[in-house]
């Protein structure tokens, strides 16, 4: 029993290291990949004793400057709220994580561990509600400022939060049609089957259009550019104007978890989460008939280590889309929204149902 | 029938109009992401190959690392004013004015002296410049008929901590050097005030009427901080 829970815990702090990591590094990433990307060289001044390390002292740097800052609460605005906001923009981001697989049933002495915080048999309904709940902090920001300007930054932010949040669920549903689960874990493994003797089944591969209609509403969900109405730094003011210190930070901290969660779900429903393309369970199985065995731990690790890297290479997407691409306008978000991403999304949702009913009657 | 005219919208520039390939937006985005990506990666190759002391003719940022390596000052630059001297170490000024007069910032300070030689009209007392107020428009260097003041030191760091020290006094800008051209421009510090911001020729004694602290300093004729120009 005491064992369970300390696996249990175990795997909770683990992923919310790797989680809260990954998006600490972030920051940093998002300096040093624009500036690699722009010809320059990037933050590199933070030093510790004269080291500078590429610049890895900066998140330290902020951090320390942002828990040091004044915490302001604008006179007139709703305390309580104004002090929830961050937090509530901050849960719903960190907790998605919990139910993305990072890898197969490991076998350990007898005891069946799966690699996955929490194993919902509705996982993917778990997501999106989860997904929901981050238009809270949003609106709540925004509402509790006692600023007209953030007032309104918050109803943008939560009217493309909405319309987005749609399109994200429509499009998953292609990929819950084809594998009949709405457990995570499932839908992980049925990816490793194999189409036609070679083709992994991955779910870009069977949904490509679902794949894109997801992505694009699943970058507006993270509030990045281009998709960055809800803070808009560069043309009026967003919803957390009247932010300052660590509440910002966690504002600003919670859209790095979310580029992390969204990439994470990314790899699981769309790349094969742990997969790697012909690995069983007793090693690799390649179409052309060689086989190569391996022990079962190393097939953990190897699972593991390319959910790994598949999340690091969406970060990496993700920050290249964000340092490529202009911002759309506020009509133009919701015009890409409901004209197009909207009955795309209901099109992928007929054309995978008639698929379906096709190879049926085959 | 009517004849009612109708407008007739200007034809668009060839390009104006996005084409139907450019307008699915998805062809674009993915053209974008590769140029970007493919500076991400030849930079990043660039990176990894010169830390390991390859690659030194690849140039994988244009970023100069500016304390340390500082650019070179085009030639014509109007940098930090120095006051030029006469062979015998002198000032040239004569304190005819005319730079005071031509400043639109009204940042220069000249209090002039009677010289004792009957052949010299006046010269210097003080002559200060704050630069808390100069713009740099050079207009003094123009207006100045004895080719006095000259602003050719090279020097660009000029922030101080404290605004009293922007204001050069007559020692600090005699002490001023032309910039060498030669040598790449490092750092120059301002040299540090000395004595009591007035000059006299030799053996001559200032007037203690003329004695008084800073022109500026000591709000007169206008105190630090004070936006007003001069009454005359």
């Amino acid at each position: 029993m005491i064992v369970e829970a300390l696996i249990h815990l175990v795997k909770v702090l683990l992923v919310i290291g790797f989680v809260m990591n990954v998006a600490g590094l972030l920051t940093w990433v998002e300096r040093k990949q624009s500036a690699v990307m722009q010809d320059r060289i990037g933050a590199n001044r933070a030093d510790i004793f004269g080291f500078r390390l590429i610049g890895l002292f900066h998140p330290i740097a902020d951090g320390l400057k942002m828990i040091t800052k004044e915490d302001f609460i604008p006179p007139g605005g709703n305390r309580f709220l104004h002090t929830m906001a961050p937090f509530a923009a901050f849960f719903p981001a960190l907790i998605a994580f919990a139910i993305i697989p990072f890898g197969d049933v490991l076998r350990v002495g007898g005891r069946i561990i799966p690699l996955q915080v929490v194993d919902f048999n509705v996982g993917v309904l778990y997501l999106l509600a989860v997904g929901g709940m981050s238009v809270y902090g949003v609106v709540l920001a925004g509402w509790s400022s006692n600023n007209k300007y953030s007032l309104l930054g918050g109803l943008r932010a939560s009217a493309q939060l909405i319309s987005y949040e749609i399109t994200l669920g429509l499009s998953i549903i292609g990929v819950l049609m084809v594998f009949q689960t709405l457990q995570l874990s499932e839908i992980n493994r049925l990816q490793g089957e194999l189409l036609f003797g070679f083709i992994p089944k991955w779910g870009v591969v069977v949904q490509p259009l679902a794949f894109l209609l997801f992505f694009t509403a699943a970058v507006a969900e993270s509030r990045r550019i281009p998709f960055d109405q809800p803070e808009s730094e560069s043309e009026i003011i967003g919803y957390f104007t009247e932010y300052s210190g660590m509440k910002w930070g966690m504002f600003m901290f919670a859209d790095f978890i979310e580029t992390v969660t969204v990439a994470g779900v990314a790899t699981s429903v769309f790349f094969g989460g742990w997969q790697v393309p012909y690995l069983f369970a007793d090693g690799f199985h390649f179409p052309w008939g060689s086989i190569v065995a391996l022990p079962h731990l190393a097939v953990i690790l190897l699972q593991v280590a390319s959910f790994v890297f598949k999340v690091l290479f969406f970060c990496w997407l993700l920050m290249t889309i964000r340092w490529t691409l202009p911002r759309f306008r506020y009509d133009q978000v919701m015009r890409l929204g409901w004209k197009y991403l909207l009955p795309l999304s209901l099109f992928n949702i007929l054309a995978t149902g008639v698929v379906i009913l096709a190879l049926q009657a085959l | 029938m009517s004849t009612t005219p109708t407008l007739k919208r200007p034809a668009r520039a060839k390009g104006d109009r996005m084409t139907w390939w450019e307008a699915i937006y998805l062809p674009e985005i993915f053209r974008g992401l590769a140029i970007t990506s493919r500076h991400f990666f030849s930079n990043m190759t660039g990176h990894i190959l010169q830390l390991f002391g390859l690659g030194r003719n690849l140039q994988p940022a244009v970023t100069i690392q500016y304390p340390e390596v500082v650019r070179p000052l085009p030639e014509r630059t109007r940098t930090l004013h120095r006051l030029t001297k006469r062979e015998d170490g002198s000032p040239r000024c004569v304190a005819c004015m005319m730079c005071e007069s031509a400043c639109p910032a009204f940042c220069i300070f000249i209090t002039a002296g009677e010289h004792p030689d009957p052949t010299i009209e006046k010269y210097p007392v003080r002559f200060e410049i704050d630069l808390g107020l100069c713009v740099f428009c050079g207009y003094c260097v123009e207006a100045c008929p004895e080719d006095a003041i000259r602003m050719d030191t090279g020097i660009v760091e000029l922030s101080t901590y404290r605004r009293e020290d922007l204001l050069l006094t007559i020692d600090q800008l005699l002490k001023l050097e032309p910039v060498d051209r030669t040598t790449p421009r490092s750092m120059h510090p301002i040299p540090p005030r000395e004595g009591d911001g007035t000059w006299s020729p030799p053996g001559v004694e200032v007037p203690t009427h003329l004695r008084a602290g800073l022109t500026r300093l000591s709000g007169d004729p206008i105190a630090v901080g004070s936006d007003q120009p001069p009454s005359s």
